[in-house]
């Protein structure tokens, strides 16, 4: 039983991965562009999910280091020339340590208290990238325009569509290394201290080190989607890091399942594309639209789409009657 | 010297409206132990509820009474219908039910009444007193706020309703066991708190004008205050709401300039609860395995 | 004017007939002999909402425009999405619109942030970006973005006006600033240094806030304590209406300009008290639908039908709808000029061939001009001074 469920799980990643692979070449470019912001999205949203799903750490300003990913992006590429792959690493080191720092401190706060530093960060973050002493490097309120990569070694892609794969292997990898790392040892300590810290303590699990390091890990994950996100968009500006964006990382990560890995996949569709499901059935009030779809998900699916895909994958299975 | 105590002056004049809200707040997490993120929208419909009725020629006061009261009934429909389905569900989740409806009461009112500010009458004199410094208004909004704040203080401390409410929220199984309707009790602890709302709202609007977005910016800034003065004591979340205000503008006029002043407010709070991490007079919880 | 329209056609025939080999039709995506699809981006959700009557008005001048009989025969097709104020989000609705609706043209995508988004992409595809809905200086820029066209007067016009009106009227003048601190502000802040040029010292104070404060009080106080005698104030309408009553409630009383943005009788200078802003200098273009002097205007009494006929949902002291009837009315003077070439070329051809244009709701005496050369559609504003009750008008309309 347990290796056809193996097997299965094998097969399905293998026909998603294919199907990945070819979509670029069935749809139009402008959704291949939908498609490469949503992984960028969802590579923020498992960064936001090991903080918040895995280790119980609520985070309402995981915008501000999506914004610090863009503009080291931005930043890198516009002042310095440096290729726009290798401000990736840049932007998730520097994400890193920002974010470890932040988490230092933030260690002593708990619950509501979190969200409110957290969201102080979020808050913060659009005021400072416009402050006068750094608009040499971020420029201002203006932003920064950067250039579209073209793809590499003559291969037969227009723009989107090398953006697309590139953003596909990015997110391969982090996904990859986000399933290691919470499959693991980390893992267990993580979901441990979200459940019963102070056990998690006697145990020997060195609480204070284990969190602030998971706030620098998911923060590098949001930062490198945010670098992804400037490429793709080819702009920064402090407007496109409004407190709005770490809200809707928040409705993300709820939306497509808490400390799920594929949850973090089903929010990312969330958030790009039910926005323009609102805009389409209502021009006079969208966010009315919008904010019914929150709370009906929340009625049908509490513990988010992937928490509801594996409750019926779980009926169903149950069911003598298959096939 | 004078530009100082103006400073001052003025930051208790805002702090007082940050203090109202954070009550608000503190209401709804004295009954339900939860913070929520659309109170602000559901202060400014109520204070639209207000304005349509003022609008249309009823009086002040019994517009503000009607709205107070209707408010209430509006913030136990809430909770009967729309957070209802959502009780066992992990917190979060409650939090984006927050979310949805914050952006469907924005948008719905933005709809009716559209964007354009509104002016909201003031139940103070509005001739200039002081020499400008604080208006009557704002003089007005601190005396409500107080008010406010030992009504809400009496409730919990010396009625029965008020301790069963507080029970609720601390200990839903033991209360429901001594025979407490716990699910009345968060009910009636969404209607109060939709009730402190719309006097937020109402005492807010004459300052800033009315329009869908007015709560927005200040429920950020009475969440911090609640938060800083400890979001379980309503006289501590006002003490916050003050003390916000007039950081702020202090900060503003003499430390970073007016660019960053949110800014340092922020660090200087969090500093504060890094210190204290209830809060400064929020009780400290004790943790059980 | 159905009449008028009837005659138009008719000797439109008369020529077409004529002369056949003028009738070859040439189109671009999104064109052709019964429609013209017009793409707009607007927020409809979000904190910037307010705008979305600009786009809704839009929307409704055009219906107007349909039940007419369209422009040479073909109708409008208008598809408007929503951005949110978010420039991510303003990137893929364009793109959309671009490349899946195929729209002729993009038309008023609004804020400076969004439209600098998407400018790089609009001329690389090479499809107008025309009359955008911001005021920032770089849209009128056709060397490099050919296919980009501002409208509006810019904010740095605008600071340049009050600034030379302070170096005329006022050599001496101690000057405050209050700005909203973004593009907007910046762009209003820059222009007024620009124009003072040498004497920028004359500021003795800056102050910005941000969309999220709730009050800029705190900042008029510290304004009034520089000690200065005249006050800019470059404000969107709520704050504008705060700063005002702030002004006055604090007995300060200093040369007050208020920027074009919130000079609204109906929305802004209303709920502040008429009383309060009198004195106060601003400058106009448009008609303010709620100043008592334009009651009896056969233009506005034009924007008074259509507001009931077609937009009966939008608020009618809201100076968004006229701006929006406005520009529509531009973009449809365009698109009658461009014949039956209506080919993305000969539609930013036409764009750059105006001349002395007039609108029922602009000001008399401003008119839309542009050129080859010259992608700034309004380049006039008239100095206005508030009585009390309207605002009077002083001296000629005059440009930067």
């Amino acid at each position: 039983m347990d290796m056809t469920d193996r097997t299965w799980r094998r097969i399905g990643l293998a026909a998603l991965l294919a199907l990945a692979c070819l979509l670029p070449f069935l749809v139009s470019s402008y959704r291949t562009f939908q498609l490469t912001s949503a992984l960028s999205y969802a590579i923020a949203l498992l960064g936001l999910n090991i903080l918040t799903g895995y280790n119980g750490q609520i985070s309402l300003g995981h915008g501000a280091f999506y914004a610090i990913g863009a503009y080291v992006a931005a930043i890198l590429m516009d002042r310095f020339g440096v290729p726009y792959w290798a401000t990736l690493p840049a932007a998730g080191a520097v994400c890193l340590v920002i974010g470890f720092l932040f988490g230092l401190p933030a260690l002593r706060l708990e619950g509501l208290y979190l969200a409110l530093a957290t969201f102080a960060l979020a808050l913060a973050t659009p005021q400072i990238l416009k402050y006068k002493l750094l608009e040499d490097w971020t420029g201002g309120v203006q932003g920064i325009v950067i250039l579209k990569p073209d793809p590499p070694f003559g291969l037969p892609l227009d723009q989107d569509q090398w953006l697309y794969f590139f953003t596909l292997v990015v997110a391969i990898v982090m996904f990859w290394l986000g399933r290691n790392l919470l499959a693991g040892r980390i893992g267990r300590a993580l979901v441990a201290i979200r459940d019963h810290p102070i056990a998690a303590e006697t145990m020997g699990v060195d609480t204070a080190f284990y969190k602030a390091t998971t706030f620098g890990v998911s923060a590098l994950y949001t930062g490198v989607a945010g670098a992804l996100g400037a490429i793709v968009i080819q702009f920064v500006a402090p407007d496109s890091f409004t407190l709005f964006l770490s809200i809707t990382l928040l409705v993300g990560i709820v939306v497509g399942g808490l400390a799920s890995i594929s949850g973090a996949l089903w929010g990312a569709l969330f958030i790009q594309f039910v926005p323009n499901v609102a805009d389409h059935i209502s021009k006079a009030a969208p966010w009315a639209i919008y904010g019914l779809f929150l709370i009906a998900f929340m009625y049908l699916m509490p513990t988010g789409i992937a928490g509801f895909l594996r409750t019926l994958a779980a009926r169903l299975t149950r069911r003598p009657s298959r096939r | 010297m004078e530009a100082f105590l103006h400073q001052v002056l003025s930051g208790l004049a805002t702090g007082g409206i940050y203090a109202i809200v954070a009550l608000a707040l503190v209401m709804i997490y004295q009954a339900t132990h939860l913070v929520n993120f659309a109170q602000g929208e559901m202060a400014m419909f109520s204070t639209y509820l207000a304005w349509t009725m003022i609008d249309a020629g009823v009086p002040y006061w019994p517009a503000f009474a009607a709205t107070v009261a209707l408010s209430f009934v509006l913030g136990i429909a809430i909770e009967r219908i729309v957070i209802r389905p959502v009780e066992k569900a992990p917190v979060l989740a409650v939090v984006i039910v927050f979310i949805g409806l914050l952006v469907i009461l924005n948008s719905v009112a933005g709809w009716i009444y559209t964007y354009t500010i509104k002016s909201f009458p003031s139940p103070f004199p509005t001739h200039r007193i002081l020499g400008g410094y604080v208006s009557a208004h704002e003089l007005g909004v601190m005396a409500v706020t107080m008010g406010v704040l030992v009504l809400l203080f009496v409730f919990f401390r010396f009625t029965p309703l008020g301790l069963a409410m507080r029970a609720a929220a601390q200990n839903p199984v033991s209360s429901r066991l001594v025979g407490i309707r716990v699910g009345w009790m968060l009910a009636l602890g969404w209607g109060l708190a939709a009730a402190v709302g719309a006097v937020a709202g109402m005492m807010v609007a004459p300052i800033v004008f009315l329009d869908p977005n007015m709560m927005a910016g200040i429920l950020l800034y009475g969440f911090a205050a609640a938060l800083l003065g400890g979001i379980d004591n309503p006289a501590g979340a006002v003490f916050g709401g003050f003390v916000v205000g007039v950081l702020e503008n202090l900060a503003g006029a003499y430390l970073v300039g007016t660019e960053l002043k949110l800014t340092v407010a922020l660090v200087l709070i969090v500093g504060v609860l890094v210190m204290r991490p209830s809060g400064l007079f929020g009780r400290v919880l004790v943790t059980r395995v | 004017m159905r009449m008028l329209g009837t005659a138009v056609s008719l000797a439109l025939g008369v020529a077409l007939a004529a002369a056949p080999a003028a009738a070859q039709k040439k189109y671009s995506p999104g064109a052709t002999d019964t429609e013209i699809k017009v793409g707009n981006v607007n927020p409809y959700s979000g904190p910037a909402s307010a705008y979305g009557a600009i786009g809704k008005a839009i929307g409704a001048y055009f219906q107007k425009i349909n039940d007419e009989g369209g422009i040479n025969g073909r109708k409008i097709n208008y598809i408007t999405l929503d951005d949110g104020y978010s420039p991510p989000k303003a990137v893929e609705q364009t793109r959309r619109l671009v490349e899946q609706d195929n729209v002729l043209l993009v038309f008023q995508p609004l804020g400076t942030p969004s439209n600098t988004a998407i400018q790089k992409y609009m001329n690389a595809k090479k499809v107008p970006q025309l009359f955008v809905a911001t005021g920032a200086t770089k849209w009128g820029d056709p060397k490099t973005y050919p296919w980009t066209m501002g409208w509006q007067p810019n904010y740095q016009t605008e600071g340049k006006i009050y600034a030379r009106y302070i170096l005329e009227n006022k050599p001496n003048a101690r000057i405050a600033v209050l700005y909203q601190n973004d593009d907007y502000g910046k762009d209003y802040l820059k222009g007024f240094k620009d124009g003072l040029g040498a004497k920028a010292s004359l500021i003795v104070a800056e102050a910005s806030y941000e969309v999220t404060d709730p009050t800029v009080d705190s900042q008029i106080v510290t304004l009034k304590g520089s000690g200065a005698d005249t006050f800019f104030n470059i404000t969107t309408p709520k704050f504008a209406a705060q700063a005002i009553r702030k002004v006055y409630d604090i007995d300060w009383k200093p040369l007050h300009f208020l920027n074009n943005v919130s000079n609204s009788v109906g929305s802004v200078l209303t709920p502040a008290g008429l009383e309060k802003a009198a004195g106060l200098i601003s400058s106009y273009y448009l008609k303010d639908p709620t100043d008592p002097q334009w009651a009896k205007d056969p233009g506005y009494l034009e924007w008074l039908a259509w507001m009931k006929k077609y937009n009966p949902d939008g608020n009618l002291n809201d100076t968004f709808n006229v701006y929006g009837y406005t520009v529509a009315q531009t973009l449809v003077t365009v698109l009658k000029q461009c014949g039956d070439d209506l080919t993305r070329e000969n539609v930013m051809k036409q764009a750059a061939n105006l001349k002395a244009v007039t609108h029922p709701m602009l000001l008399p005496g401003i008119t839309i001009d542009t050129g080859p050369n010259d992608f700034y559609p309004i380049e006039q504003m008239q100095l206005v001074r508030f009585n009390g009750k309207t605002w009077e008008a002083f001296g000629k309309p005059i440009g930067g």
